[in-house]
C-alpha cells in the first residue's frame, strides 16, 4: 500500500536523481548554481521538497509493525518497571531487583551463562582451528560445518528431550555406564560408573550446561570460523622468517588480532545462554531457578504478587543483554579491520 | 614433525566435536527406538504419529508458519526494496531495529506483548482468532533478523535502480516491478528466510504456551512430562525438519554467500 505512492512517477526524474549527487542536492544548491536549465531547476526542486517526505512513506508499513508489535511492549515494560500497582512513578520496584531471590536467580542465569560461553567459547575455538588451521580432512570439516549449522539451531525443547534421553536416569549413556559391573568382594556386584551414584544429576545446573553447550560451541564455531580463516599464511611465514616459535606466533600475532573476535563470540554466547528458557523448561521442568524461569512464572501470576517487579526483572535482563550484545558489535567491528581480503 | 604433532591436535578436537555432536543424537534415536521391551521398534514414532493431539498442533504450527512466512515477506521485501531504492541512509536504523528481538529474550519480549494486549486499549487476547493475530504478529518479530538479513544479503546482489528504471520504461507500475521483477529476483533470499522463518515457528515454544495455542512447542512439553519415549521420538522428528529447512537453504543458495547464522534458543 505505501510503497504505491510512486506509481507514474516520472522516469527522467529518477535519472535526474541519479545523476545529482545526493549531497550535493542537501548541502548546496545545486541547482541554482545552473541558471541556464531553469525549467529543469524549478521541476526539480519541486520534487525534492515532496520527495523528502515521500522517502519516508515507503517505509511506513514496517516501523507501523515493529512500533505495535515490538517498540509499544518494550516502552510498556520499561516504563512500568517504574510504575507501582496505581500507575504512580516508583522506584520500589528496582529495589526489588535486590531481593535475595532475584539475585540468585540473576547469580544462577550468569553462571550458567559464563560457565556455557567460556567453555563453549574455548572447546568451537579449538574446533574451529580444528577445521581451518588444524589440517583435518576437508570432509570432516564439512562435516562439523553442516553440524554446527544444525546444532547452533537446535535449541529449546527437543534439546532437552535428547539430553533426557541420553544421559537422564534411564539414559543410552547412564545404561552403558551402569551396566560396567564387577563382582565386588562380598559377593555383591559393584557399579562403579553410574553417574547418578556420583552426584551427577542431569535435572540440575551441571545438566543445563551440558545441554546448552550443544548449541553453544557450534555457535562459537560459526562465528570464530571465519576470523580463524582471515588470518594470513604470510603472517605465520613472516614470523616464521623472523625465527619465531609457534607459541610466540600464536601469542604476539595471531591472539592479539583474533581477540576482540573471540571476546565478540562469547559475548553471543552469553548472550544466547542468557536468554535462554525452553531447553531449561522442558528439562528441569521450571526447577532451576534462572531469571527466565522466574519471568516465566511471573507471567503465569504463580509467584510474585506485583507485576510491576516482573517488568523490573524484565528490565534487569534487558540492560544486561544491551551491554553484552553492544560490546559484541564494538569487538566485531574491531576484527573486521584486519579481516578485510 | 611439527607438522604432525598439529595435526593431532587438529583431529584430537575435531573427533571430540564429533562425539559431542552424534552421542546425544544416537542416545536419542536409539531410546526412541526402544518403547517394546527388548526389541527395537518403530512403536514410539507410531504412537506420536497417530496421536490425534500433535497431529493438531503440528499442523497449527505448520498454518501459523506459512502465514507468518508469507506476512513477513510482504512486509521486509517492500520495505528493503524500498530502503535500496529511495532511502539508503535508513538501512541502518531498519538493520538495528530488526536485531532487537536478539537484544531483547524472548520470554521477556512475551511478557511485554502480553502485558500491552491483554487489556484495553489493544485488547487482543479474548478470543483464539485474534490470539492468532497477536502470536503471528509475535513470530514475525522474532523471525525478523533472519528475514531482514536474508533478504538485505539478496537485494545487495541485484541492481535495485536498474532493474526499476527497466520495468519503468517497459509501462510497470510499482506492483508489477515488485511482484514481476524484484520478486523473481530474490527467490533463493526469500526461500531461505522463509525457510528460517518457518522453523523458528515450528520450533517455538514461549508464544504458543503463554499464549495458550495449541501450537507444537508446548505439546511436545507436556508430552515430556508424562511419556518415557515419545519425547525422544519427536527430538528425532525435530531434528530431521531442522535438517530438511537447513539442507534446503543450502541446496538453494549454492554458489551464492547466504551464510546463515543463528542463535541457538
Amino acid at each position: 500500500m505505501g510503497f504505491s505512492c510512486w506509481t507514474g512517477y516520472p522516469t527522467f526524474a529518477i535519472r535526474i536523481h541519479k545523476e545529482i549527487n545526493p549531497t550535493e542536492v542537501h548541502g548546496s544548491d545545486y541547482s541554482r548554481a545552473m541558471p541556464s536549465h531553469l525549467n529543469m531547476k524549478s521541476s526539480s526542486r519541486q520534487r525534492r521538497s515532496s520527495s523528502a517526505i515521500l522517502d519516508w512513506i515507503g517505509l511506513v508499513p514496517f516501523f507501523a509493525f515493529v512500533l505495535a508489535f515490538l517498540i509499544l511492549p518494550s516502552l510498556n515494560l520499561f516504563s512500568g518497571a517504574f510504575k507501582d500497582a496505581r500507575g504512580n512513578f516508583t522506584l520500589a520496584n528496582i529495589n526489588f531487583l535486590t531481593d535475595q531471590y532475584v539475585l540468585k536467580a540473576y547469580a544462577v542465569s550468569l553462571e550458567v551463562s559464563v560457565i556455557t560461553s567460556l567453555f563453549g567459547g574455548v572447546f568451537g575455538f579449538l574446533v574451529a582451528y580444528a577445521i581451518t588451521i588444524g589440517n583435518t580432512p576437508r570432509w570432516m570439516r564439512s562435516i562439523l560445518m553442516t553440524f554446527s549449522g544444525l546444532a547452533a539451531n537446535f535449541g529449546g525443547v527437543p534439546l532437552a528431550f535428547a539430553f533426557i534421553a541420553t544421559l537422564g536416569r534411564t539414559g543410552f549413556i547412564t545404561a552403558i555406564l551402569k551396566s560396567i559391573c564387577y563382582a565386588g568382594a562380598s559377593g555383591t556386584q559393584v557399579c562403579p560408573f553410574n553417574p547418578y551414584d556420583h552426584g551427577f544429576n542431569l535435572y540440575s545446573m551441571y545438566g543445563l550446561v551440558l545441554a546448552y553447550m550443544y548449541f553453544q560451541f557450534p555457535l562459537m564455531v560459526l562465528t570464530i570460523t571465519p576470523a580463524l580463516e582471515g588470518l594470513k599464511k604470510d603472517w605465520r611465514e613472516a614470523s616464521e622468517n623472523l625465527g619465531a616459535t609457534s607459541f610466540q606466533y600464536w601469542r604476539d600475532v595471531a591472539f592479539p588480532i583474533l581477540w576482540p573476535s573471540i571476546l565478540g563470540a562469547t559475548m553471543l554466547l552469553f548472550g544466547s545462554a542468557f536468554g535462554a528458557f525452553a531447553t531449561a523448561q522442558a528439562l528441569t521442568g521450571g526447577s532451576i531457578y534462572l531469571v527466565t524461569i522466574l519471568i516465566g512464572q511471573q507471567i503465569r501470576g504463580d509467584v510474585l504478587g506485583n507485576p510491576n517487579e516482573g517488568y523490573a526483572l524484565a528490565l534487569g535482563m534487558v540492560v544486561v543483554m544491551a551491554i553484552t550484545i553492544t560490546a559484541y558489535t564494538i569487538l566485531q567491528r574491531q576484527t573486521a579491520r584486519w579481516l578485510k581480503v | 614433525m611439527k607438522g604432525k604433532r598439529l595435526n593431532l591436535w587438529g583431529w584430537f578436537w575435531a573427533i571430540a566435536a564429533m562425539l559431542y555432536f552424534f552421542i546425544p543424537m544416537y542416545g536419542t534415536l536409539d531410546f526412541s527406538l526402544r518403547m517394546k521391551k527388548g526389541v527395537i521398534s518403530l512403536l514410539a514414532y507410531e504412537t506420536v504419529l497417530a496421536d490425534p493431539q500433535f497431529l493438531a498442533s503440528f499442523r497449527y504450527s505448520a498454518i501459523m508458519g506459512l502465514i507468518t512466512v508469507t506476512i513477513s515477506v510482504l512486509i521486509f521485501v517492500p520495505t528493503i526494496y524500498w530502503i535500496y531504492l529511495r532511502l539508503p541512509k535508513a538501512r541502518p536504523i531498519v538493520e538495528i531495529i530488526t536485531i532487537l528481538p536478539f537484544i531483547i529474550p524472548v520470554i521477556v519480549y512475551v511478557f511485554g506483548l502480553i502485558r500491552t494486549f491483554s487489556g484495553p486499549p489493544f485488547q487482543l487476547t479474548l478470543t483464539p482468532f485474534k490470539t492468532d493475530i497477536l502470536i503471528t504478529a509475535g513470530y514475525i518479530v522474532l523471525s525478523m533478523p533472519y528475514m531482514f538479513r536474508a533478504i538485505d544479503v539478496g537485494m545487495r546482489a541485484i541492481d535495485v535502480r536498474t532493474l526499476t528504471e527497466a520495468a519503468q520504461s517497459l509501462g510497470s507500475n510499482s506492483f508489477q516491478i515488485l511482484f514481476d521483477v524484484i520478486f523473481p529476483n530474490l527467490r533463493i533470499a526469500i526461500l531461505s528466510g522463509a525457510l528460517i522463518c518457518f522453523a523458528t515457528v515450528i520450533g517455538e515454544l514461549i508464544l504458543g504456551d503463554f499464549l495458550v495455542r495449541p501450537a507444537l512447542g508446548p505439546y511436545m512439553v507436556l508430552v515430556g512430562r508424562s511419556r518415557a519415549y515419545e519425547p525422544a521420538a519427536l527430538a528425532i522428528i525435530s531434528y530431521t525438519l531442522t535438517w530438511i529447512c537447513l539442507g534446503l537453504i543450502q541446496f538453494f543458495s549454492r554458489g551464492g554467500s547466504t551464510q546463515q547464522q543463528l542463535t541457538g534458543r
